[in-house]
């Protein structure tokens, strides 16, 4: 049914570090391998070597510049994947029903045997992390590995989400988010973890834990400033004449 | 949002197919024999070549009938069990109109009904998107029901009636266009509020996630038509409600009318394609787009 569960016995989820992630796309690629092979139809690409090349992804990096009052732009390397909402819009409009929420653990997942590709959920959600596979027909989003994180023939470290697995920067954090005391919610809490556009209200479990602040450039003298003063403040010589001369004019 | 044929034919054709339902069904001397037969299968005609259009939208067409069952939560849903909830009763007052001579006043009352309630069904399939502000307003519906019911009443030969519904619809329409130009901007989403990075300063895309396009922009972030859109404005009101009732305030005849639902048909189908082409989806934001 696409009514959204009352409670979840738990709310599995990312936490992405933006001040760690380096914008390697890392865990697009490693998302995309795992995917494309495991869950469900694989995900496509169209003219992959052409001179149009797109196909479908569960996981895509952005890149932003921001751009503070005073000092230096910086640069922040923003993954974006489905963030596994309390309220997700894209579940409810669904008119088949094989968009769902599971209640033990809070993930979302599209039953693709029901899936018709009305392409009304990825309307209705406002992150952009549904995309409809061009070659079957069916609407794909990231189903948090949920054939890794119980899968026990793996070994135990590899029961992670692939793009967590993969991240070698260590931007990226699985867990129960509505245990207070998991290692996921202590890092939230600890690092002020944000929704995006809390204003469309559909509560999204995955948290973005925002950028440290960047040093200054203002008040900060190295010890060895005072041997690093300027070497020519006034032109001298030829171009010290013409300087004065122009002034003058 | 793209402004896909098959969901501008859906949306235009089985609007006027039900508006024109409507009128019939509640008609307290509605056409019988022959007649019926036109006005009915011009109606259920319109309305059942809309639908399947809608079909042509879907990836895997083949599972439609799977749309019937979530009812109790998608818009979709009940559009689905309200169409042929219409059909099957305005198709059993045809039958009989068309064959005994027999008006059954309850079975056209209630097919009137389930008629407008399918384009409303229609209309909240947008207007629930509180993705798409420009669609997310009670005015939507308003808009799609009046220009059902001001088309329904042309084809349906209601002249008087028509004149006025479609200087409403036709109003409703101006004001929707300038009132939907404000909506983004007043839903409060941003790229600072999609990013949360606003708080740190002033937020650009620098560099989107691949080179190439994918199915989020070419489904979302449709920019292509805006660039004539105000051009496109004016057409759609002059076919869809200016030339209409010029026509019908002339002398009556035949050809006058039929140039009048034409050219009615015409703007709604400019201005249903202006409805998507114009209508920003808060994705684009993350895409450093409107």
């Amino acid at each position: 049914m696409t009514q959204l569960p009352a409670s979840t016995d738990r709310q599995l989820g990312l936490v992405i570090d933006l001040d760690t992630c380096v914008g390697c796309h890392a865990c697009v690629t490693s998302c995309k391998g795992w995917n494309t092979e495991n869950y469900g139809a694989p995900l496509s690409d169209q003219e992959p070597y052409g001179g149009d090349p797109s196909g479908t992804f569960l996981n895509r990096i952005h890149s932003y510049e921001v751009q503070p009052e005073t000092g230096p732009a910086q640069l922040i390397h923003f993954p974006k994947s489905c963030l596994h909402c309390e309220d997700a819009p894209c579940v409810p409009v669904c008119p088949t029903g094989a968009s769902y929420k599971r209640s033990e653990d809070g993930i979302v997942l599209v039953n693709e045997s029901d899936c018709i590709g009305c392409g009304l959920c990825a309307w209705a959600c406002p992150y952009g992390a549904r995309e409809l596979d061009q070659a079957e027909g069916v609407m794909k989003k990231c189903t948090l590995c949920v054939d890794r994180i119980y899968n026990e023939n793996l070994p135990e470290e590899d029961r992670v989400p692939a793009c967590v697995r993969t991240c070698p920067a260590g931007a990226r954090h699985f867990g129960d988010l509505s245990d207070p005391e998991s290692a996921v919610s202590q890092l939230v809490a600890e690092r002020g973890g944000m929704d995006l556009m809390p204003e469309q209200g559909a509560r999204p479990a995955n948290k973005y834990l925002p950028p440290r602040p960047k040093d200054s450039w203002e008040g900060e003298t190295d010890v060895l400033a005072p041997f690093l003063t300027p070497v020519a403040e006034e032109p001298k010589g030829f171009l010290g004449w013409l300087d004065r001369a122009l002034e003058k004019i | 949002m793209h402004p896909a044929a098959s969901i501008i034919a859906f949306t235009s054709l089985s609007g006027l197919g039900f508006g024109l339902l409507f009128w019939l069904g509640i008609d307290a001397t509605p056409p019988t024999g022959w007649t019926a037969f036109v006005f009915f299968a011009i109606g259920i005609g319109l309305a059942g070549a809309g639908l399947i259009s809608s079909t042509f939208h879907l990836g895997r067409p083949e599972r439609a009938l799977k749309a019937f069952t979530q009812w109790q939560t998608s818009w979709l849903s009940r559009e689905a069990w309200c169409a042929v909830a219409a059909f099957a009763v305005m198709g059993l007052y045809a039958l009989l109109l068309i064959f005994s001579e027999v008006r059954v006043a309850v079975l056209g009352w209630l097919g009137a009904w389930l008629s407008v309630v399918t384009v409303y069904t229609t209309s909240m399939i947008y207007a629930q998107l509180k993705t798409v502000p420009r669609w997310h307003h009670w005015s939507t519906s308003a808009l799609f029901l009046t220009l059902s019911l001001a088309g329904g009443a042309l084809l349906s030969g209601r002249v008087s009636i028509a004149m006025v519904l479609l200087l409403i619809a036709g109003g409703l329409q101006m004001w929707w266009w300038r009132d939907g130009d404000k909506r983004l901007a007043a839903s409060g989403t941003d790229l600072a509020s999609a990013t949360g990075l606003g708080g740190i300063g002033a937020v650009r895309s620098f560099e989107p996630p691949h080179t190439g396009s994918n199915y989020l922009l070419r489904e979302m972030v449709h920019v292509v038509g805006r660039k004539h859109a105000q051009k496109l404005r004016l057409i759609a009101l002059a076919l869809m409600m200016a030339l209409p009732v010029v026509l019908l305030l002339l002398p009556f005849h035949h050809i006058l009318a039929l140039a009048a639902v034409l050219s009615h048909v015409a703007g709604v189908f400019v201005a249903r394609w202006l409805f998507f082409a114009e209508a920003e989806h808060v994705v684009g934001l993350y895409y450093g787009k409107r």
